[in-house]
């Protein structure tokens, strides 16, 4: 039935599809991460804060956000953010803004929006008593958060927040709208060029699965180890 | 040390759940206040160091006012020790560093100042050879240890329990009672939320009775065991020291 069937294909394109396109995939997935908890955190703390328009602009946000198609959203980024660049610096044509750097930017603020809901109800775990205590011994408010709320809020949430990464993971591959070479990028181009659709993304899928196979297992395994030591 | 004039507090428009309390307490002495649950004692000594906010009259801690908004709170509850009723030890951090956070954090001591400020107060609860555990790891009265070595550590000029026994096993309470105590020979001033009427009659000064968000009796000791002059408090105590 393979007869058909061409997969050295795959083997020939081993090193443009890994070295070129699952770096670029894994350089996202890690930058956008790191981005989108950094900021969603502080969306979280801006729900949280009791100041009623810092939670209405977080809460419109994550609204915001969370309604939109991603596809959409890395189209709007692309095509506007050079026209917000042109407008912040005054200058007289759009700011050229590479892919790499107009996609990044598209995932952590995307991505901050489902990273904050998972903090924020990993800040609202926590029970009203640990603050209460931090206060007392005379910490401010950001000390407590810092020292106190923010690490225990992290490690319970840590099994979400990786199995959101896992997802991450597998939305940057939507940046092929872009053209952008990642892996899935990389395999449509030698599948097009070489006509061996089939293969390629029979080969991509197998990819995509066994990384996410392998990195839900892990979480699932650092969940029972959270889950003893608690 | 402790002055609580005329103190009203509100939960929304109409539960009030502080009545015009005034009441203090003076360097050294002991205070234990009790009443039954829902009565406002765990809300006046959070009032105290500003952990819960009031709507009228006024608090003073040692020459300043809590509830003025210029008052610089962390600063003024870093010399508050408090100790809670679940204990709020930090769970994701080992016993000694629960110890030294707030020292380091807030007093600005060195690592090495606060380890050798730590270590002493471990010692002194007779838990030094569970420095490098976890919360978790340590039993409900070792916790309670812990943390009051933990308010200790900053040096504070008063202390205040709340409720400190009523979440441990009967069979831990009085390795907690003991290190108050000695706490309170010791000539600690102390405000006590507390059912212990054992303790009470050991160490206080005064023991303040209230119910319903008012302080119904405020008295020496001897005079509040020997005669209390409500019948509120009369009944209270038949309740608890019947059994």
């Amino acid at each position: 039935m393979f007869a058909n069937f061409d997969f050295d294909v795959i083997r020939r394109s081993l090193s443009y599809l890994f070295l070129d396109g699952m770096t670029f995939t894994l350089t996202l997935t890690g930058l956008a991460t790191f981005g989108g908890i950094v900021f969603g955190t502080l969306i979280a703390l801006m729900r949280l804060s009791g100041y009623w328009l810092l939670g209405r602009i977080a809460g419109l946000y994550v609204d915001l956000m969370r309604s939109l198609p991603l596809v959409l959203v890395i189209f709007w980024f692309y095509f506007l953010v050079p026209y917000i660049g042109q407008w912040l610096t005054g200058s007289s044509r759009p700011v050229r803004v590479g892919a790499f750097a107009s996609s990044l930017v598209t995932f952590t603020l995307f991505e901050a929006a489902y990273f904050a809901e998972i903090m924020r109800a990993g800040i609202q775990s926590i029970s009203k008593g640990q603050p209460a205590a931090a206060q007392a011994l005379g910490l401010t408010y950001s000390q407590t958060m810092r020292y106190v709320v923010l690490p225990q809020a992290f490690r319970n949430m840590l099994p979400v927040l990786l199995t959101q990464t896992i997802v991450l993971f597998q939305d940057t591959s939507l940046v092929y709208v872009l053209s952008i070479p990642d892996f899935l990028g990389a395999a449509s181009k030698v599948a097009q060029r070489d006509g061996r659709l089939v293969e390629m993304y029979l080969f991509a899928a197998v990819v995509y699965f066994a990384i996410s196979c392998v990195a839900s297992f892990g979480v699932r395994r650092l969940q029972a180890r959270i889950a003893f030591v608690h | 040390m402790i002055e609580i004039n005329h103190v009203d507090k509100w939960y929304g428009p109409h539960f009030q759940a502080l009545k015009d309390c005034t009441t203090s307490v003076a360097k050294g002495e002991v205070v234990v206040v009790c009443g039954p649950s829902g009565s406002g004692k765990s809300t006046l000594i959070k009032c105290v160091n500003a952990l819960e906010p009031f709507q009228s009259g006024e608090i003073i801690l040692d020459g300043i006012r809590v509830n003025d908004p210029k008052t610089n709170l962390p600063k003024l509850r870093a010399r508050v020790g408090m100790v809670f009723q679940h204990f709020e030890l930090f769970p994701h951090l080992k016993i000694l560093e629960n110890l030294c956070l707030a020292q380091q954090k807030v007093l600005g001591r060195s690592h090495d100042e606060a380890v050798a400020k730590g270590s002493k107060l471990l010692d002194r609860v007779g838990l030094k050879d569970h420095a490098t555990k976890y919360p978790a790891e340590l039993s409900g009265g070792q916790q309670q240890r812990v943390a009051i070595a933990r308010a200790l550590a900053m040096d504070p000029i008063a202390m205040l329990f709340d409720e400190p026994t009523s979440a441990l096993d009967p069979e831990m309470i009085s390795e907690v009672l003991d290190v108050m105590v000695d706490l309170a020979r010791e000539g600690m001033t102390m405000m006590v939320v507390t059912h212990e009427m054992g303790f009470a009659s050991k160490v206080a000064h005064r023991v303040i009775f209230m119910d319903q968000g008012e302080i119904v009796e405020d008295a020496p000791k001897d005079d509040f065991f020997g005669k209390p002059r409500s019948d509120r408090a009369q009944k209270f105590l038949s309740k608890i020291l019947s059994h």
